[in-house]
């Protein structure tokens, strides 16, 4: 599994249990769950990048 | 003189007692949830932390022991606890690795901690649900 195919699965599942936990109503949860799914590859990538240009 | 009225909002609370809803939730994923009867979360919380658990060992993760005496070992420790019934599943089937030899094991590692934790917030949640701390019962 590459290093990105895991960030991908990690946030998957991790937003689905953030969603059901996090919200009452079924509709925020599908919205905040793909909230932090977003919020994790897009954070993920960032940082990555961030580390990146600083070793370069 | 003034005269405070004060309403109470009625709250619902499950028949079932909220300590066993979080213990069961806390014993198995989902479980707690099935109590409150909400079967769809409880589903996808099962799946959700199941899968997760088991593509760490799959990853080769480690299965960490609070005999180590380690402190970062006991700490991996208690986060795979959060999920009892799959770190005893992994220790006796003898799952993952015994040490984190490569990065894609120390993802894996990190996986079956986070599944242990967010299986602590789904039991929570199930209690909170119960107690009617949390709407939506």
């Amino acid at each position: 599994m590459s290093h990105f195919a895991a960030l991908v699965v990690y946030a998957f599942f991790a937003s689905i249990v953030f969603g059901i936990t996090q919200r009452t109503e079924p509709k925020n949860m599908i919205r905040f769950g793909a909230l932090c799914f977003g919020g994790f590859v897009v954070a993920a990538i960032v940082v990555s990048w961030g580390m990146f240009l600083l070793k370069h | 003189m003034a005269v405070t009225q004060t309403t109470s909002v009625p709250v619902r609370q499950s028949a079932v007692s909220p300590t066993l809803v979080l213990l069961a939730g806390w014993l198995v994923p989902g479980l707690g949830h099935v109590l409150v009867k909400k079967p769809i979360r409880a589903a996808l919380l099962f799946v959700s932390i199941v899968s997760m658990f088991f593509l760490g060992m799959m990853m080769h993760g480690k299965v960490y022991s609070a005999t180590n005496g380690d402190v970062l070992d006991l700490l991996g420790f208690v986060g795979q606890m959060g999920s009892p019934l799959l770190y005893v599943i992994a220790h006796a089937a003898s799952l993952g690795g015994q040490a984190l030899t490569d990065t894609v094991s120390d993802y894996g590692s990190k996986f079956a901690v986070v599944a242990g934790l967010l299986n602590v917030m789904a039991a929570v949640d199930a209690q909170s649900l119960a107690n009617g701390r949390k709407e939506g019962l």
